[in-house]
């Protein structure tokens, strides 16, 4: 395993070797891409990419936490998370093996 | 949302673009994502959130339906951690 971190240049320079577009237009690009995903997200839609995964927004109910280390209870309010479900054909290459199921 | 409407939405940006072309960039960026992370890379978009691989142990299983053990054998799954900004974009203080 290799460890390495890639960042959003590294999606621009996959885009503008695979689709040769400038290195300019490629982070823009990128970003719209992240920018529609996210507005999707944030008006509630869930996001799915097939081959890739799904992104849900899920509601959470308030309830009452404890400070772990005070034993202090406070108060957590509703609020919406974000969960990724990964697809069967990402789980498999990850672990090197052929294709899998479109979803 | 599913990827052909995102791939519409950007097109529709970007008319310059061919649609084919469009949806060779989105795939482009998914395809390079699950490359980096088959290699046990981190992908980490800021203001997006983070893709990395966690380790499963292999273990013990249970057929639910017959109660029977079944090995599960050690395996890598994705793993995605909303990043901040975003977190804050789904739940804007009031």
């Amino acid at each position: 395993m290799a460890g390495k971190t890639l960042t959003r240049a590294d999606l621009s320079e996959a885009v503008h070797r695979q689709v040769g577009l400038s290195r300019t237009e490629s982070a823009e690009l990128v970003k719209s891409i992240l920018d529609r995903v996210t507005d999707a997200l944030e008006a509630g839609q869930s996001v799915k990419l097939s081959s890739f995964g799904t992104f849900m927004v899920r509601s959470k109910g308030g309830r009452v936490g404890r400070n772990p280390k005070t034993g202090e209870e406070v108060p957590i309010t509703p609020r919406r998370v974000l969960v990724f479900r990964p697809s069967q054909v990402m789980k498999n290459q990850i672990n090197g093996l052929e294709g899998g199921d479109e979803d | 949302m599913i990827k052909s409407e995102l791939v519409d939405q950007i097109a529709e940006k970007n008319p310059h673009l061919y649609h084919r072309d469009v949806e060779r960039i989105v795939n482009a960026v998914l395809d390079e994502i699950v490359r980096a992370m088959s290699e046990g890379d981190r992908v980490e978009l800021r203001g997006f959130g983070a893709f990395s691989v966690k380790s499963r142990q292999a273990r013990t299983g249970r057929n639910p339906r017959t109660g029977s053990a079944v090995e599960v054998s050690a395996k890598r799954v994705p793993f995605f951690k909303t990043g901040k900004e975003l977190r804050e974009r789904l739940n804007p203080k009031a």
